[in-house]
């Protein structure tokens, strides 16, 4: 595999114990490459791995600067990751502030371009700077573990399931630092998870794992609407499109503009120019002939069939672009009589009904 | 009144037993370090012969530093660099066979607070770029403190109440080797029970307040100490 000064290139082949990984990938250097898959699936030791917390034959380089390859291994503390772990593992002999800068201060030639008020400021650390970490809720010691990896200055952030010991509330409470996190710094992420309401609410590039193997890699969309992979047979099963605010109405509707398609969503907390994902479940998708002309549904977008999977006996997946180029690729969860009576095929042009839009994240 | 008969033997039993401590720590550290994070096979030989002044009588033990310190073993050897003929029947020979003796009591308790801590700390530091030495001193250290001070006060306590070794290696020489658990053999030899009688008192109390000390110091950290 080639290195390109634009990626982060794994390529990683060894045996651990009776377990065999064998993976080659590239991720941008920039946003949330997502690696997911089930557990067991070797997610975990590539990111180990990444970080030199684990020594697998092979290669590793972020952009031209090389970790590992076949004649050398950088340690660990030589490695400008920052690493959030599953629990928060806040050293509990120093205070919320000394385990802030422990990275920091040890951050080789740190111009900091990362500032410690930044950070407290982003993940909103300030009134918890001065307590003991034994005095914090899980979801805060999260947040200042995050905040102690990103003052370590790294130039890749790697995250194993920084949200799977939180309970749904703590999730819900860090979630929009994360996409703060996202939003307002430029540094690449390898995301390890396997909740699939994650992936599509963080992740724009997907790493897909399967027993100590790349099974695919390509960005979000591409890969959740992927008709190879198993996403599409989930009964909730969505699109995750990338959008701006063009428009706010007065009624509390926004137009997002997607792949030069307008939808409308509700536009609470919306402003425009601002960049969301719009989150379109299969199911709510139907499909007509003709733009029908009285109808409650909002969203009545034309689109092309790109294909149609079968998806058990009565039911069809299909896959449609809404893109005059081919791209930007959702699905409609269809009876299969519907696809019948309809005879639909591929590359006719169609009417997509959506029930309805939700936003997957703003940002 | 107390004689210096007393006082004596008082000050020299506390003075064997600081300065014992003092080097159990600085040699004990790197080998309870060692046997918590090795994964070597000679691991287990090793622990096993820090372990052994456990069960050996003290006498044994005492028999073969003897050898060691002699003239003809390795206290001939550097002795003869210092002036002296041999190590045995020396304060010097007495802090050496503390040392081996009181070392189980200072590298378990550290040992196992070193393996309490777990990988976790270590790695987060690591990737927070502390070298391997910083993490020692930055991590391991102050989160093991708790079995530093059971070791300590263990290791001082029992070259405090050392008595065979002692008698083997150091014999009962007043001012140099005469510690307290020989001065109370002497004086019930010599029939003077009243310092006899003294000195127990006070190793009681001592004792007492040392095993109180200890299981306060692990019930606080939640660890335990064998």
């Amino acid at each position: 595999m080639q290195t390109s000064a634009q990626s982060i290139m794994v390529n990683l082949e060894g045996r651990l114990g009776s377990f065999m990984l064998d993976v080659a990938f590239q991720a941008p250097m920039r946003g949330i490459t997502a690696l997911f898959g089930p557990s067991g699936c070797g997610k975990t030791t590539i990111l180990r791995s990444v970080a030199g917390l684990r020594h697998i034959p092979g290669a590793i380089a972020i952009g031209t600067d090389v970790w590992q390859n076949s004649r050398s291994f950088r340690p660990p503390h030589e490695r400008p990751v920052g690493y959030v772990f599953q629990e928060p593992s806040l050293f509990p002999h120093l205070s919320v502030r000394r385990n802030l800068v422990y990275g920091r201060d040890r951050a080789a030639g740190s111009s900091g371009a990362i500032r410690f008020d930044d950070v407290v400021d982003l993940l909103g650390l300030s009134h918890l700077v001065d307590r003991d970490p034994a005095h914090l809720s899980g979801g805060e010691r999260q947040r200042v573990s995050i905040g102690r990896a990103l003052l370590s200055q790294p130039r890749l952030l790697l995250m194993d399931e920084p949200l799977s010991a939180l309970d749904r509330m703590a999730k819900d409470e860090i979630l929009p630092y994360f996409e703060a996190l996202h939003a307002n710094l430029s540094i690449p992420v390898l995301l390890v998870t396997h909740d699939i309401a994650e992936v599509e609410r963080l992740a724009d590039h997907l790493v897909v794992l399967k027993d100590g193997r790349v099974v695919h890699a390509s960005p979000l969309n591409e890969a959740l609407t992927d008709p190879n992979l198993p996403f599409g047979r989930s009964r909730d099963f969505a699109a995750v499109l990338a959008g701006t605010v063009t428009r706010v109405d007065p009624d509390g509707l926004a137009a997002i503009d997607v792949f030069g398609t307008e939808i409308l969503a509700i536009g609470d907390g919306l402003d425009v120019n601002q960049t969301v994902r719009v989150r379109i479940v299969a199911s709510d998708v139907s499909l007509a002939r003709d733009r029908a002309t009285q109808s409650s549904i909002l969203n009545l977008v034309p689109a092309r069939i790109v294909g149609i999977d079968p998806m058990g006996a009565a039911e069809a997946n299909v896959r449609l672009s809404l893109a005059t180029d081919g791209s930007a690729h959702f699905v409609a969860r269809v009876s299969r009589r519907s696809v019948a009576s309809l005879d639909l095929r591929a590359d006719d042009r169609v009417v997509a009904q959506i029930k309805s839009v939700s936003l997957a994240a703003t940002r | 009144m107390l004689t210096a008969d007393i006082w004596s033997p008082i000050r020299l039993t506390l003075e064997l037993a600081a300065i014992t401590t003092v080097l159990l720590l600085v040699v004990g550290t790197p080998i309870a370090w060692w046997l918590a994070q090795s994964t070597s096979r000679w691991k287990e030989i090793v622990a096993t012969i820090v372990a052994l002044p456990l069960v050996l009588p003290p006498t044994v033990l005492g028999f073969y530093l003897l050898i060691v310190l002699g003239p003809d073993g390795l206290g001939g050897l550097f002795g003869g660099l210092v002036g002296l003929r041999t190590f045995a029947f020396t304060f010097e020979g007495l802090v050496f066979g503390s040392v081996l003796y009181s070392m189980p009591f200072v590298v378990q308790p550290i040992r196992n607070a070193f393996e309490a801590i777990g990988e976790r700390p270590l790695e987060v530091a690591a990737t927070l770029r502390a070298s391997p030495g910083d993490r020692f001193l930055s991590v391991a250290v102050p989160l093991a403190k708790p079995g530093f001070l059971t070791g300590a006060v263990l290791g001082f306590a029992h070259t405090v109440g050392e008595f065979g070794v002692i008698l083997m290696i150091g014999g009962n020489i007043p001012g140099e080797t005469k510690v307290l658990s020989v001065a109370i053999y002497d004086f019930v030899e010599t029939l003077r029970w009243r310092e006899a009688h003294i000195l127990s008192l006070g190793m009681l109390v001592f004792s007492f307040i040392v095993i109180l000390t200890v299981s306060m110091l692990t019930r606080r950290s939640g660890q335990r100490t064998f």
